[in-house]
């Protein structure tokens, strides 16, 4: 009888650990889904306008990314202040659209290379000079889905 | 007493708990980013020996923008607050004579002769100067864009009772199943064939 005595005001027993391994897997595989890798670093002041009529854009892989901006503070000097585009990783004039657009478009499979949209990510105090370039160059190259990225919101805070 | 003596076992029976709590905490706070914009298609090169087609001065709806954002439609200076209400007024307008091949049954506008006969021959056309900021022009496409939005929901809510706007996001959301999408292709469709986007771009003018 001493025997389960003993047990009652003993520690408290180890719990096992066994399935902590799963549940760390099960994290691990929760946030490889959904975590999605940068691409390009942005070089380019990038602050959206706001727009209310929005669509959304589904299957990033179907999406070939512009960004147009400011250079950011540590390439003001060598770049200046005037809006530039950033193509992947480098900056680059308007008449290298056409050229990037195509390559792009080679990369991806076969069956996709007809869908494909163009989305303009530019800075709010860009000039639509530049914007003017890049459709241009975007029809000598027949990608003429475009979408202008923009956050949701009212559209008369731009103005502002 | 040997067991004292090294370092106490620390219990683990809550680490699965801890981690659940972590687990759902991210679920719902993670937003798996979706960009959203403004979708446009731009217009093809054309061939340069092709003449334009003739539209009737009516039928076509101007908007200028100039380099301080101020807006010039249809050769008077506009607030860009009326613009979606100006847009709409002349896409709904259905100016022509009842009987005639270009009548238009639901539109609901004045029907003045002088501005478009039928949603179906208006068009827009957008011009603005290489210094206008594009903060303004995507205000410019946004409301644009919403006169026509504004149009599609009103057919839309007539003929089907639901919004085209919310029609067209399912309608294009992927996890949406096939045969409802095979339904909404037909009402989407038809509804923006009653009010098709003719949003016409000039080349930007340089002076």
């Amino acid at each position: 009888m001493s025997k389960f005595a003993k047990k009652k005001d003993g520690e408290v027993p180890a719990v096992s650990t066994a399935s902590l391994p799963d549940i760390v897997f099960m994290l691990l595989f929760f946030f490889m889904t959904v975590t999605v890798m940068k691409d390009s670093s942005l070089k380019v002041e990038n602050v959206l306008p706001n727009a209310s009529e929005v669509k959304k854009l589904e299957k990033k892989d179907r999406v070939i990314y512009i960004y147009v901006g400011k250079p950011t503070k540590e390439y003001e000097k060598t770049f200046g202040t005037e809006p530039k585009i950033q193509l992947n990783d480098k900056f680059a004039s308007p008449s290298e659209v056409g050229d990037y657009i195509l390559m792009e478009r080679a990369k991806k499979p076969q069956e996709i290379q007809n869908v494909l949209t163009t989305a303009l990510k530019v800075d709010k105090n860009a000039n639509m000079g530049l914007i003017s370039d890049i459709k241009q160059e975007l029809r000598k190259v027949n990608a003429l889905k475009v979408n202008y990225t923009t956050y949701e919101g009212d559209a008369f805070n731009n103005l502002q | 007493m040997a067991r004292r003596a090294g370092a106490p076992e620390v219990s683990a029976g809550s680490m699965a708990d801890i981690a659940f709590l972590l687990l759902i905490f991210f679920l719902v706070t993670t937003t798996i980013e979706t960009d959203a914009g403004l979708d446009r298609m731009l217009p093809p090169m054309e061939p340069p020996t092709e003449a334009p087609p003739i539209i009737k001065e009516k039928n076509i709806f101007t908007v200028n923008i100039n380099r301080n954002g101020q807006l010039l439609v249809e050769n008077e200076i506009l607030s860009i607050n009326d613009l979606r209400e100006k847009a709409m007024a002349f896409l709904d307008n259905g100016g022509a004579a009842s009987g005639s091949p270009d009548y238009c049954s639901y539109c609901k506008g004045k029907r003045n002769a002088d501005s478009s006969d039928n949603p179906t021959k208006a068009i827009i056309s957008l011009k603005n100067d290489r210094e206008t900021k594009y903060s303004t022009y995507i205000t410019v496409q946004n409301e644009l864009v919403g006169a026509y939005n504004d149009l599609r929901n009103r057919e839309a809510k007539r003929l089907y009772g639901k919004d085209y706007v919310a029609m067209e996001a399912e309608y294009l959301n992927p996890e949406t199943e096939d045969s409802v999408k095979e339904e909404l292709k037909d009402k989407v469709t038809r509804i923006q064939g009653l009010f098709p986007q003719k949003l016409s771009e000039a080349e930007t003018s340089s002076e």
